[in-house]
């Protein structure tokens, strides 16, 4: 028998109501030791996957295993327990402001062992050490670059060794070194942990590098997936404009609007 | 009758508004009460938002209450001296300070600097996906942010209305008697007559408690209920000191009418 996939989404749908839906017919696995991207335009619908994933909102219809758990039923209690194998990297890092580097990093095993001081010490420092920033672990996260931060944050999204990441937008806003960087990095502690990655994103390059798989969602639909190097060849319409990034194609450059001619004419 | 019909149906949408707010505002504290374990067991996180919202308000608590209780000595020694009862403007400035002007002064203050404060914290982490964070972390935010910065609020707010009274009873002697030269004893003995340590001190000890839970309540409320965008978290800072000023000022009525009925 087959190992069972770490997510596995069977189609999935999602509306905050019943008349519009964000997510329709959604089917995607994870597979254990695998590292998948989402990958589509902003505001498709790539993030509200990764809230389903995290519990934080149920699918409207459709089933969403994580850890062999369905997302549908589970009980508030269970999907705390659930959490503590999940890591997650916010868009901008979302590092606690008041709490130092070291804290930051500290701050889920305080709330959620009972390992003593000491240990927790020796832990965060080698989290640190793992995403470079040991040296770093004193400062505040208002003194640290953009591209620090977010390596802060993933230290602390791996601090309890979490058997899935989910990483939200991880490349956003930085330097193609920090980028690079952050990209390594996320290759690198999937595999040393073990564990299973989802990252959703719409920086092409940089996640066709690291990634094992790729699915596209557009308008809340999976359009298209395979991995890497099919992607780079894929003569479909929508991943072409994508992965090449033109401005014009099967997915329109303009929002639905009234003809030009007859809106200027005051009709 | 279009405008009429119009005008009720704003009017009427305007109070469901309000009240679907004051439920879910209800439902809130029901919830940071449950999740209140973390706070006591834990009371170094409580503490920690006692030095923020106390130990930081301090300045302007004790500046304010001195300039109260001297205003309070000016113009009750002009008014008592006319009735040739200028010895009993230490009683007149101890009842003034203990019953009304300590816990409600206070309280305004405290909205204003403190409420403020924690309304623009909680609304900034949320918008900076803190909290997310945080409950992806598995930890409840309400019982790990909200409800220290809630028990903080409603242990400091007794002990500055107290520290503004005391502050301003000084700042009536520094005026009667230092500068007017009222009789020190009796400025002493009328107030010690005066008040009551039950009525007078007890009761502004209750008004400080309420006022104190009913400050922090909105504060740390439209904190978490504020949208997360800048524009949200100003307008929820503003929502905070106003309607805390109107709280304060309506339950101190209501207190005030159950308190002192010319018993």
């Amino acid at each position: 028998m087959a190992e069972e996939p770490v997510v596995s989404l069977q189609n999935v749908s999602f509306g905050y109501d019943r008349t519009r839906l964000v997510l329709s017919d959604i089917s995607l696995v994870v597979p254990r030791g695998k590292l998948v991207a989402l990958m589509g335009g902003s505001g498709c619908g790539k993030t509200t996957i990764l809230r389903l994933l995290g519990g934080v909102m149920r699918p409207t219809s459709g089933s969403a295993r994580v850890f062999g758990c369905d997302m549908t039923t589970i009980r508030v209690a269970e999907l705390y327990g659930l959490r503590r194998r999940m890591g997650m990297l916010f868009q901008f890092g979302a590092l606690f402001t008041d709490l130092s580097v070291f804290d930051n990093v500290a701050f889920p095993m305080r709330e959620r062992t009972d390992l003593p001081e000491s240990i927790i010490r020796d832990l965060v420092l080698m989290k640190l050490h793992a995403v470079g920033l040991r040296g770093a672990h004193g400062l505040m996260p208002h003194q640290l670059s953009g591209g620090m931060a977010r390596r802060v944050a993933l230290a602390r999204g791996i601090a309890l060794d979490p058997q899935l990441m989910m990483y939200d937008e991880p490349f956003t806003g930085l330097d193609p070194i920090s980028l690079a960087i952050i990209g390594q990095l996320i290759r690198r502690l999937n595999d040393a942990l073990g564990a299973s990655s989802i990252i959703v994103t719409h920086d092409v390059e940089e996640s066709l590098r690291i990634v094992d798989y790729v699915y596209f969602v557009a308008e809340g639909r999976i359009i298209a997936e395979g991995t890497p190097d099919a992607v780079r060849k894929s003569a479909a319409p929508f991943v072409r404009q994508f992965v090449h990034g033109e401005a014009d194609g099967s997915l329109p450059f303009h929002y639905p609007a009234p003809p030009y001619r007859e809106q200027l004419m005051g009709r | 009758m279009q405008f009429i019909l119009a005008l009720f149906g704003a009017l009427g949408a305007r109070v469901n508004g309000a009240i679907t707010r004051l439920g879910f505002a209800s439902r809130f504290i029901l919830a940071v009460l449950r999740l209140s374990g973390p706070s006591f067991v834990r009371f170094t996180l409580t503490i920690r938002e006692i030095y923020f919202a106390g130990v930081m308000s301090l300045v302007i608590i004790s500046v304010s209450g001195l300039f109260v209780g001297m205003v309070l000595g000016l113009q009750g020694y002009d008014i008592l001296v006319r009735y040739a009862s200028a010895d009993a403007v230490g009683s007149m400035v101890a009842l003034s300070l203990l019953r009304e002007l300590g816990p409600v002064v206070a309280a305004l203050l405290f909205a204003s600097r403190a409420g403020s404060a924690i309304t623009a914290e909680i609304g900034l982490m949320k918008t900076t996906e803190q909290l997310a964070a945080m409950e992806m972390m598995a930890v409840d935010p309400i019982a790990r942010v909200v409800a220290p910065r809630f028990w903080g609020g409603v242990i400091s707010m007794p002990i500055l209305a107290a520290i503004f009274s005391i502050v301003g009873i000084f700042g009536g002697y520094l005026i009667a008697v230092i500068l007017i030269g009222v009789d020190e004893g009796a400025f002493w003995s009328q107030m010690q007559a005066a008040v009551d340590l039950g009525s007078d001190v007890g009761n502004g000890f209750i008004k400080s408690f309420v006022f104190g839970i009913a400050v922090t309540w909105i504060a740390v409320f439209e904190g978490y209920d504020a949208p997360p965008t800048a524009e949200g978290v100003s307008g929820a800072t503003t929502r905070t000191v106003v309607w805390s000023a109107l709280a304060i000022l309506g339950l101190d009525f209501i207190l005030t009418a159950l308190m002192f009925r010319g018993a």
